[in-house]
């Protein structure tokens, strides 16, 4: 291939055997729907954040006296600022949104199964880093809402047992938010992409050893695999396309709908804004956190909301495979779930009234259950299922992981 | 027969393997020391961490905020009919007899932090009331009604002189 020079690279470093191998020829199941799409766009919404920011950071002025006005500067004065602050804060809202379908689809399609465990958490050390750099981010404008959320989360850590007090004020450099936690978020916030850079090569290798699902669950014949280039780049570039065209419509007609108003008055420590709420990412899990009357136990519900998820390999027990597409009692389960997150982002948008809570309650009680009872209900309906009748591929796919688990048996 | 000094002896190979770690981890402990408390407030911020005010200027029943540490505190001058009122109230669902939340009776000092989620209650004829959820509070900073669980925070404070008080120290 290509030249002397692509020859002289190839006899020191593998670079036409790793595009070979990583994309030209990377096998890759041919019945991959849009779902499969999400990857390759939180992967573009990563370096969309990262250079929108880096441009950002040229004319931002991390410093409580000057931050707020330097967020205007950067709206009037830089040429075509408004726009690069625009794609930066509707894209963290987008990435959210690419994420949060990402997951989805990896629980819809039960991706997470054996042999894919480490993408999943991996996945999820990505989405708590994510959820931390857009925490403090949102700290940066220092508004009304950047600050007095940034207060109430800080706050939480006054949850840890005998120091939570001096964890609080450890962590803001100060007595409340001040000038010095501004500055230390925008150090953090700055950093943190790169971490994730790092996770998100770890969650590629892991992905290109494992290879990628697909909708049926089923692990294809080699025949079934098409190469990744140009199939997947065109498929995954033309998605891109109309994620783009949505994208771009939030970013130049409604760019103040994911900025709450209340964050275009400057940072005021003597005064709060009259209803405080997180940033629409945030609410389910704000919605649990109140849901608990006590500080500390609200705090430990809320983290084991989100780290509940890792289990979920071995709390789905069924051997059917393709998650959603043949069973319908766990599809049935995820509807229940999406609904349930719906009710419990509501729920933590509104100012807690007595019925709020109940609902908020009731709406955890629901979201911890479906875990709880998936081990059981996952097993019922294998059986069930099996009863009933299953397709010819499935049945030819579960008995020849009868006949090798029966050949290891026998072994031993 | 295992000599101890034997080169070819693991177990020793697993004590100084062992050790190495334990050192390498006590020394990385250490070192992070200085960068961790670097985190913590700075001289400046600490030197702001008491407030000085004036009495004098705060008329009977009249309330003054100032700011403690970047947080509101309220100073209120009860008039001896409040003081009345409070001390014959055992106060709502955080009970605490207004004697234990003063240091005299004329004077409250409390932080104008709401208990529930930390809003700024707004000053009402009968003590406080938060514009967030409601939480209100009599005038003496206890917690009457509403989803806040413990009474206003009596923050440290002393009497410099009659007309001075020095909040952040007790």
């Amino acid at each position: 291939m290509g030249g002397p020079i692509v020859d002289w690279i190839d006899r020191r470093f593998p670079l036409t055997s790793f595009i070979k191998h990583e994309l030209t020829e990377y096998p890759t199941p041919r019945n991959l729907s849009i779902w499969w799409n999400f990857g390759f766009f939180a992967g573009f919404m990563l370096v969309l954040q990262m250079l929108s920011g880096l441009f950002l950071a040229m004319h931002y002025k991390p410093d409580a006296q000057l931050a707020f006005a330097s967020v205007e500067h950067i709206m009037r004065d830089v040429n075509y600022g408004w726009l690069i602050r625009y794609l930066h804060s509707t894209g963290a809202s987008a990435f959210f949104i690419v994420i949060y379908i990402h997951m989805a689809r990896t629980l819809y399609y039960g991706s997470f199964r054996a042999p894919r465990e480490l993408m999943w958490w991996t996945g999820q050390i990505l989405l708590l880093s994510l959820m931390a750099t857009a925490f403090m981010g949102y700290l940066l404008p220092w508004g009304q809402m950047s600050f007095w959320g940034a207060q109430v989360i800080t706050n939480l850590f006054r949850a840890t047992p005998f120091i939570g007090d001096q964890v609080v004020v450890w962590l803001r450099g100060d007595f409340s938010v001040g000038d010095a936690t501004l500055t230390r978020f925008y150090a953090l916030h700055f950093l943190f992409p790169f971490l994730i850079c790092g996770l998100v090569a770890i969650h590629l290798v892991a992905l290109h050893f494992v290879k990628s699902s697909n909708p049926s669950g089923i692990d294809l014949a080699d025949k079934d695999n098409i190469p990744f280039h140009p199939y997947f780049t065109s498929k995954d570039f033309y998605g891109l396309g109309l994620f783009l065209i949505l994208f771009c419509a939030a970013v130049f007609f409604r760019p103040e709908f994911f900025i709450e108003a209340a964050n275009n008055i400057p940072a005021n420590p003597l005064q709060t804004p009259p209803h405080i709420a997180p940033s629409w990412y945030f609410l389910p899990f704000y919605a649990i956190l109140r849901a608990i009357p006590d500080l500390l136990g609200g705090v430990v519900v809320m983290t084991l909301s989100i780290l509940v998820f890792a289990l979920m390999p071995y709390l789905d027990r069924s051997k059917i495979p393709g998650g959603s597409r043949y069973r319908p009692f766990y599809r049935a389960m995820f509807y229940v779930f999406a609904v349930d997150i719906v009710v419990l982002s509501y729920v933590g948008g509104q100012p807690p009234t007595d019925s709020m809570a109940l609902v908020g309650q009731a709406a955890t009680l629901i979201y911890f259950s479906l875990f709880v009872f998936l081990p059981y209900l996952s097993v019922k309906e294998e059986a069930w299922l099996r009863k009933r009748g299953l397709p010819p591929a499935v049945v030819a796919m579960l008995a020849s992981e009868d006949a090798q688990r029966a050949a290891a048996g026998a072994q031993r | 027969m295992a000599h101890s000094d034997d080169v070819q002896d693991p177990t020793r190979r697993d004590f100084l393997n062992t050790v190495t770690a334990v050192v390498g981890a006590a020394g990385v402990g250490v070192a992070s020391w200085p960068l961790i408390s670097s985190m913590n407030p700075t001289a400046d911020v600490r030197l702001r961490s008491t407030t000085e005010v004036d009495l004098a200027k705060i008329k009977l029943g009249e309330l003054k905020t100032v700011a403690w540490q970047g947080k509101p505190v309220f100073i209120l001058r009860r008039t001896p009919e409040q003081v009345a009122a409070m001390q014959a109230s055992p106060g709502g669902k955080d009970p605490q007899p207004d004697q234990q939340r003063v240091k005299q009776p004329e004077w409250l000092v409390v932080v104008g932090i709401c208990t529930h989620l930390g809003c700024v209650p707004t000053h009402k004829d009968e003590g406080w009331v938060c514009p967030c959820h409601g939480s209100r509070y009599d005038m003496s900073g206890r917690i009457l009604r509403g989803p806040a669980p413990r009474n206003l925070e009596v923050p440290p404070y002393k009497f410099l002189a009659d007309n001075k008080l020095l909040i952040g120290e007790a």
